[in-house]
């Protein structure tokens, strides 16, 4: 009994959150109806049982997804006003199919059965005094090892993908040029000089940096000095 | 099994994926919250998933959510990077203004 009231409470809040999601103004609101519509989606999923799924929900869902949505809309400059325009003429259509979807997936949940043999059809029927995270864990660690693998490849390729996309070289970074560290001579940097006893420097000329460099040796100072200033990246 | 009937379950997880389609054609302009709402759409799909895993009483439907949720999360991330990309070369997310490979 409390379990259906929960049930229906999770349910309404979520459909309820689920309109503001698409109808809300502000798209940060948007964002945080969303994150409501997954906490009810995982109270649902506990009322069925799923402990596992409904914890992945919560972590991967509220605490990644929907922050990675949170991040873009706050960081990018929209004019979100002008993305509005055309709602009054769109939203009739958008209606009118939503009707005729919701009027056809109701008149096939009208109309189905569960077939008297899929009992005797499943592939690990819910063992007795295991639990939920325990019989998921035996189940993708072994049956399912393949597709939990290529699963970690999907993240993996969209993680790089994503990286890629997004990364962009800036001028202004200044990283390590190697080819330019080990393509420089000692003869660019060291200069062996004769230094008299008791004379200055001024004397014999050996002032550095040279008081008016002529532009070829103000290159070489230059790049001398540049890579100096070249640390890790 | 269930607190209550598989046909709560399905009530609503049919009524999610309608708003979610819903929320595509309504906001028709905005590329993020048309991404939210493929979110919804997913997540009607993984209530169904796990409502007949719990009626049958067999853990597959489980495992099929957990790889739904994956490949969710990289297409929001994926999607996320295309429109952050879009609007730094553009300087505006309007589908309507994506037509740059238009043939």
């Amino acid at each position: 009994m409390i379990a259906a009231i929960a049930f229906y409470v999770f349910a309404l809040i979520l459909l309820a959150s689920a309109v503001m999601v698409v109808s809300a103004r502000n798209p940060v609101h948007s964002v945080l109806f969303l994150i409501l519509a997954f906490f009810n989606a995982a109270a649902l999923f506990l009322l069925a049982g799923a402990e596992f799924l409904a914890m992945i929900l919560v972590i991967v869902y509220v605490g990644a997804v929907a922050v990675l949505f949170l991040f873009v809309v706050m960081m990018l400059d929209i004019n979100f006003a002008e993305l509005r325009s055309g709602y009054q003429r769109y939203a009739p259509v958008g209606l009118a199919i939503g009707v005729v979807l919701a009027a056809e997936l109701f008149i096939v949940l009208g109309g189905w059965k569960i077939a008297p043999d899929a009992m005797s059809l499943r592939f690990s029927p819910n063992a007795a005094n295991v639990g939920n995270t325990a019989q998921l864990g035996k189940l993708i660690y072994t049956d399912y090892i393949f597709l939990f693998q290529t699963a970690g490849l999907v993240l993996l390729v969209a993680m790089i993908g994503a990286i890629v996309l997004t990364l962009r070289e800036r001028q202004s970074s200044r990283h390590q040029v190697i080819a330019r560290q080990v393509g420089r001579l000692p003869a660019d940097t060291l200069e062996m000089i004769d230094v008299r006893s008791g004379a200055g420097m001024t004397e014999i000329g050996i002032r550095r940096p040279k008081p008016a460099p002529v532009p070829a040796d103000a290159d070489h100072n230059d790049h001398a000095h540049d890579d100096h200033g070249h640390g890790g990246h | 099994m269930l607190a209550v009937s598989l046909y709560h379950y399905l009530f609503v997880s049919a009524l999610l994926l309608v708003l979610g389609i819903f929320g595509i054609f309504l906001n028709r302009k905005n590329v993020i919250v048309i991404l939210m709402s493929i979110e919804l759409i997913l997540l009607a799909a993984n209530l169904n998933l796990v409502a007949f895993s719990a009626v049958l009483d067999d853990l597959v439907g489980q495992v099929f959510v957990m790889f739904t949720l994956t490949v969710a999360a990289a297409e929001a991330a994926i999607g996320l990077a295309i429109v952050v990309i879009y609007f730094r070369n553009r300087g505006s997310i309007q589908v309507e203004d994506v037509n740059l490979m238009k043939g």
